[in-house]
């Protein structure tokens, strides 16, 4: 039994599908017993979570920054719309999730083509433009993508048989927006597992090799524009798959949506989970869809009017992010970790007698952090490549 | 014809802004080597201090002035307390750590000053230039916007040039390490670096704002177009950054004069990807890339 069970932790596949199980049936049992209202909050927080889970893997793995996911999760909900415009659409969910992907991905090869070849901050300035300029796209083609107000998003019927699967299982009807809160979530859970088995894999060993020292990993042989093109499409192909489900959510896609303030929070929401931590963007997406009410209503109750207590809440991850990065570079998942590795360490030293080089740094504990794993974004690399040496 | 000609003036006009904006990227990205994305919140900030004082009934120029100084201190203030700290590590924090100022800035000027629409005045007239019977697109505002601009760049150009200081902000950038053994306090200097940029940024700001609406994000689009400006102009330069800004400002006159004004970020997006694909190292790149 033992020998089985570190066998599961050896292999990754395994291991994915495992916590992906798990996670299948914890979902079924939330989505199942709360109400409408919270399965559509749900369905909310599962696109965001999908969208930084993409972002989560470029910004952590790569050391990439893109501050166009919203734009990206636009053009991903776009082609929903377009491809559900009535009643009579025939196409299956899935189909219209997968071609919302590859439209994104369209669009990420070629922003990221162009910007993410080279060093620094040009894939951030880039996608930064990207972020403005989707909205206007919007606006200009008036007549196919519904200007200002948008366009509308039909559900289609929930099939039968999901129906018939559903009330099997649940003994419960399956209502609409439980349907949606479903199609999210196990979206999100696909995602996921893809996200965390390629971030293992050869494919995440070569990113964060650019990430850590690009003249070491180039010596390796790693192609590194062909390292971090790669880490920012499959980024966008995240964000795109986020945007259908954001269609399939609001039913709605409109420009409004879209601005720059949706890139700039789910950024926000992966640095507090912690960057690289796929747990830290579902941490992070949770605390952007139940955060912004407490927020509100605290400054309601302190008096302000309702539009500047609107502005609470990004205000709160303004200054968490600033926070974060000054004081707790890991975020929450990584000091979690580091915490844990640290006092597992302290217990294993005596007992063992260890060389102390594996002991030593609990004591001092802050500068080094013994998991490289999670820290690798924050503050602990030194940079050695940025300073001085253009002319 | 006469079309072409205001399309291209009004082009020259926002141009000018662009480049100072992009000035002020360029000079925080030569001393600390972060692309400052919060210099557009920052200039928002400054240029709502700018209107608060006109609205209490002083005189334009009095905001005008208060606001370049409330920038010189808030650049100041942010480097020495926010960015130091950051300054030398992973160059991914810095950039995460100004997009967390942009939050904050955006969201603290919506709660203080209010989230919607106001406008903002203009020392000049807005009526265009009668020149041999034609109204020209240029305007009182639109000379002292060229004007001040220019006096702006001669300063720091002064500044960099012929002054001690000058040479030491410029040792420090170039140089941090060597400039510390030869006794250039490189922090004070870095700190001056951004009161300087930002000072160049509310001026852009308050260019921007002139005779139009302000809002927390009217300068959003405008830290694209000053990235995109800087870009072309290989970054690095701070003449590269006007050229690349009057280049960029033209460019998108004409696509907002006979395209649509929609589509402006989405041209400068363009440009910007030709320029990254094309010469990533700017338009007047001629050493060799560095590798990796």
């Amino acid at each position: 039994m033992r020998a089985r069970i570190s066998s599961l932790r050896d292999h990754v596949l395994a291991r994915h599908l495992a916590a992906a199980l798990l996670g299948l049936v914890v979902v079924v049992m939330v989505l199942e017993s709360v109400s409408d209202y919270r399965n559509t909050q749900l369905a909310s927080m599962a696109y965001l979570g999908i969208a930084a889970g993409g972002l989560t893997v470029l910004t952590g793995l790569n050391g990439q920054l893109s501050l166009g996911h919203g734009a990206l999760m636009a053009i991903g909900a776009y082609t929903s719309a377009l491809l559900l415009p009535d009643n009579e659409s025939s196409l299956p969910l899935s189909v219209v999730v997968l071609v919302a992907v590859v439209v994104t991905l369209a669009v990420g090869a070629a922003v990221g083509l162009a910007a993410a070849r080279l060093h620094g901050p040009y894939l951030a300035g880039a996608t930064l433009a990207l972020a403005v300029a989707v909205p206007g796209i919007a606006l200009y083609f008036k007549e196919t993508l519904g200007g200002e107000q948008g366009l509308r998003v039909v559900m289609p019927d929930i099939p039968v048989w999901v129906l018939d699967a559903v009330f099997f299982v649940t003994g419960q009807d399956l209502t609409r927006s439980r349907f949606t809160a479903y199609v999210a979530w196990l979206t999100l859970i696909v995602v996921f597992v893809l996200l965390a088995n390629l971030g293992a894999g050869r494919t995440g060993r070569r990113w964060r090799a650019v990430r850590d020292d690009e003249v070491a990993a180039e010596l390796a042989g790693i192609d590194l524009g062909r390292a971090r093109v790669s880490a920012f499409m499959v980024s966008a192909a995240a964000a795109g798959a986020a945007g259908a489900i954001l269609a399939f959510t609001v039913k709605l896609a409109a420009p409004s949506a879209f601005t720059l303030t949706l890139s700039l929070t789910l950024l926000a929401a992966i640095v507090l989970g912690g960057l690289g931590s796929l747990a830290g963007a579902l941490i992070g997406a949770a605390l952007l869809t139940f955060l912004p009410s407490v927020v509100t209503d605290i400054g309601t109750d302190a008096g302000l009017s309702d539009i500047q207590a609107a502005e609470l809440a990004p205000l709160v991850y303004g200054l968490v992010m600033v926070a974060v990065i000054l004081l707790a570079p890991a975020g929450i998942v990584g000091s979690l970790r580091g915490a844990l590795l640290r006092a597992r360490a302290r217990r294993r030293t005596p007992a063992s007698a260890e060389p102390p080089a594996t002991g030593t740094t609990s004591g001092t504990g802050t500068t080094t952090d013994p998991h490289a794993d999670t820290t690798e974004t924050a503050g602990t690399t030194p940079a050695t490549t940025s300073k001085g040496t253009a002319s | 014809m006469q079309q072409f000609l205001n399309t291209a003036l009004t082009g020259l006009t926002l141009g000018m802004v662009y480049a100072a904006f992009a000035l002020a990227l360029v000079l925080i990205w030569r001393s600390t080597r972060i692309v400052n994305f919060a210099q557009a919140p920052m200039a928002m900030v400054t240029t709502f201090v700018a209107l608060v004082v006109i609205d209490a009934g002083h005189s334009y120029w009095l905001g005008f002035v208060a606001a370049l100084l409330s920038g010189l201190v808030l650049g100041a203030f942010l480097e020495r307390v926010v960015i130091r700290p950051v300054e030398g590590k992973a160059e991914i924090n810095a950039v995460i750590l100004t997009l967390g100022l942009f939050i904050v800035l955006h969201a603290l000027a919506a709660v203080v000053f209010g989230n919607r629409y106001r406008s903002f005045p203009a020392p000049f007239g807005l009526e265009g230039i009668t020149v041999g019977g034609t109204t020209i697109a240029l305007n009182g505002f639109g000379i002292f916007t060229i004007v001040s601009v220019l006096v702006v760049m001669g300063l720091l150009v002064a500044l960099f040039r012929f002054t001690d200081v000058g040479l030491r902000m410029r040792a420090s950038a170039f140089n941090q390490e060597v400039a510390r053994l030869l006794g250039v306090k490189v922090g004070a200097m870095l700190t001056l670096g951004w009161a300087l940029a930002s000072l160049v940024g509310s001026l852009a700001g308050l260019l921007i704002a002139g005779g139009g609406l302000v809002h927390p994000s009217y300068m959003d689009s405008v830290v694209v177009f000053g990235f995109v400006a800087a870009v072309l102009g290989g970054l690095d330069s701070p003449l590269g950054a006007v050229v690349g800004g009057l280049i960029l400002g033209v460019s998108l006159s004409f696509v907002s004069g006979y395209v649509g004004s929609q589509l402006v970020a989405l041209a400068a997006l363009v440009i910007l990807m030709l320029v990254l694909t094309l010469k990533p190292g700017g338009l007047f790149a001629q050493a060799a890339e560095r590798r990796v």
